[in-house]
């Protein structure tokens, strides 16, 4: 049985202590991922390291948010989509037949490119993921929840006099804050972000790269992004992916200055693509 | 950089970065040799010529930052072409700076032409300044050929120059003991040979942007340093002794 399917508010109880900091969080090993017949990834082993920001990079196609939609199941709502090998987060194996994927994905939430709130009230954006998972004692409770992860997600300040109106009614930039807030009122261990600044312009993305650092304190990062000036900006650890394999994985700061395979020194320096 | 990118006009900046390098540097070989000449021959015009080309190092010095800045802001360059254009900002500096003291010894000339020469000394200056340029020219053979085993050497080979410092310090402080009147001449000298020990000095500093360039890491040992200078002094019957 996985730890998920017994215990759904583990994510509250996750406040590592330093000693565990450089044991990984989430583990892949051999991970190999078709659609169809046709394979997107080949033979992924990958270790993220817990409280840190993990970017993955590398040309479109290459299998980047494949792997990312791996580490909460969000393959499994694409019919054709066939995963082999084996994640773990925490020692868990999160493809084991007993896993409850709406835990599962309480404890690693997703943002995506598009920021998509409800079409429902900011309040009721945050709220719907705590009072789902019944992590609400009352309404007192829940409320302190909103405006915590409103904090948390640097929107409280220009939405604490507006939390009746629609979350749609915001800025893209507010939007995609948030869809962080919503992510992070559940308390969970992983935070998967697919290009989230991609349709922002560039304060708003500035907003989002200071708050992604400030989430990295709490909670262990993978943002898949095409900027490579944003990777090597906003995290510790980057990995290359290209044609579905996992080509480099390092330090970011050494795989921007100086990185081992020829492959990479050719993506990050634009010669193929 | 063994293929292209996928935007031509990045290679064409960075090929330009490169050749204004080469220029400055093949500048700087030229200026040391005829700093050097003007010295021994006694040649106040071609001293004179010396003082003045130093201006157009400084132009191509700032001409590579205009151009090395603004590929940083234009093209934000990763990995090897980062490392390459971070090199050439150190690397003109550091040619710059040697193109400062070749200058120096060439407005020294006028002074020392007044007087008569101490053979020997002017003999250890004609090597050490042969020494120092052709470790420019071999380091810019290395930068050219992405070399990193000479540049390796050649941070190795300044230690030759620190040796030829050493023993004419040591021997201008026994000729101004011996005699006050050698006094000026001597200590024209004791500059022109620290400023061809510094020339090596930075000479080593481009090698280790070189070696920095391939291999996308500085140099991990320390150099070997010979110049003792720093703690030479001569007792009154002129001997010359290091602490």
């Amino acid at each position: 049985m996985s730890a998920y399917a017994v215990d759904k508010n583990l994510g509250a109880a996750l406040m590592t202590d330093s000693a565990t900091m450089n044991q990984p969080i989430i583990t892949a090993k051999d991970v190999q991922v078709f659609y169809g017949d046709k394979q997107a990834l080949k033979d992924i082993s990958l270790d993220i390291l817990p409280r840190q920001v993990t970017s993955f990079i590398g040309p479109s196609g290459c299998g980047k948010t494949t792997f990312l939609r791996c580490i909460n199941r969000m393959n499994d709502l694409i019919d054709i989509c066939r995963v082999e090998g084996d994640i773990r987060i925490e020692g868990s194996d999160i493809y084991d037949p007993g896993v409850d994927v709406v835990a599962l994905r309480a404890h690693v939430g997703m943002v995506f490119q598009k920021p998509n709130p409800f079409p429902k009230s900011i309040f009721e954006n945050v709220a719907y993921g705590p009072r789902i998972h019944g992590m609400a004692k009352d309404k007192t409770d829940l409320q302190e929840i909103v405006e915590k992860s409103l904090k948390r997600a640097g929107l409280w300040n220009e939405v604490n006099d507006r939390l009746d109106l629609p979350g749609t009614g915001l800025s893209g930039g507010q939007q995609q804050r948030l869809c962080i807030a919503r992510a992070i009122a559940v308390e969970p261990k992983v935070i998967l972000m697919d290009e989230p600044c991609s349709a922002l312009d560039p304060i708003a993305t500035a907003r989002i790269e200071e708050l992604i650092d400030e989430l990295r304190e709490n909670f262990t990062i993978i943002i898949v992004t095409h900027s490579m000036q944003q990777a090597a900006r906003v995290s510790q650890q980057t990995a290359f992916f290209h044609l579905g394999e996992l080509v480099e994985k390092g330090e970011t700061d050494q795989i921007f200055t100086a990185p081992k395979d020829e492959r990479t020194q050719n993506y990050i320096t634009g010669r193929i693509g | 950089m063994e293929s292209a990118h996928i935007v031509k006009s990045f290679d064409g900046d960075l090929k330009q970065i490169e050749s204004l390098l080469l220029e400055m540097g093949g500048m700087v070989e030229t200026q040391i040799a005829d700093a050097v000449t003007a010295l021994i021959q006694r040649d106040v015009e071609l001293g004179e010529k010396v003082r003045a080309a130093d201006k157009k190092i400084d132009v191509l010095e700032t001409r590579i930052d205009d151009l090395v800045i603004r590929l940083l802001a234009l093209r934000q360059p990763m990995a090897e072409d980062l490392r390459s254009v971070v090199c050439a900002l150190k690397v003109s500096s550091n040619l710059e700076r040697i193109g400062d003291y070749a200058k120096n010894i060439a407005k020294r000339t006028s002074v020392l032409a007044t007087w008569q020469p101490t053979k020997s000394s002017i003999n250890t200056i004609k090597r050490m300044s042969k020494l120092v340029q052709d470790m420019v020219h071999d380091v810019l053979n290395a930068y050219l050929a992405r070399d990193a085993g000479t540049a390796e050497d050649l941070r190795l080979r300044d230690e030759e120059v620190d040796q030829m410092h050493n023993t004419l310090f040591r021997e201008l402080l026994t000729y101004m003991m011996e005699d006050p009147r050698n006094i000026t001449p001597c200590m024209h000298l004791l500059f022109i040979a620290k400023n061809i020990e510094r020339m090596g000095d930075h000479t080593t500093g481009i090698a280790e942007q070189v070696y920095y360039l391939v291999e996308g890491s500085l140099p991990e040992d320390d150099r070997p340093k010979g110049d003792v200078t720093s703690y030479m002094s001569v007792d009154p019957d002129g001997q010359a002794k290091q602490d």
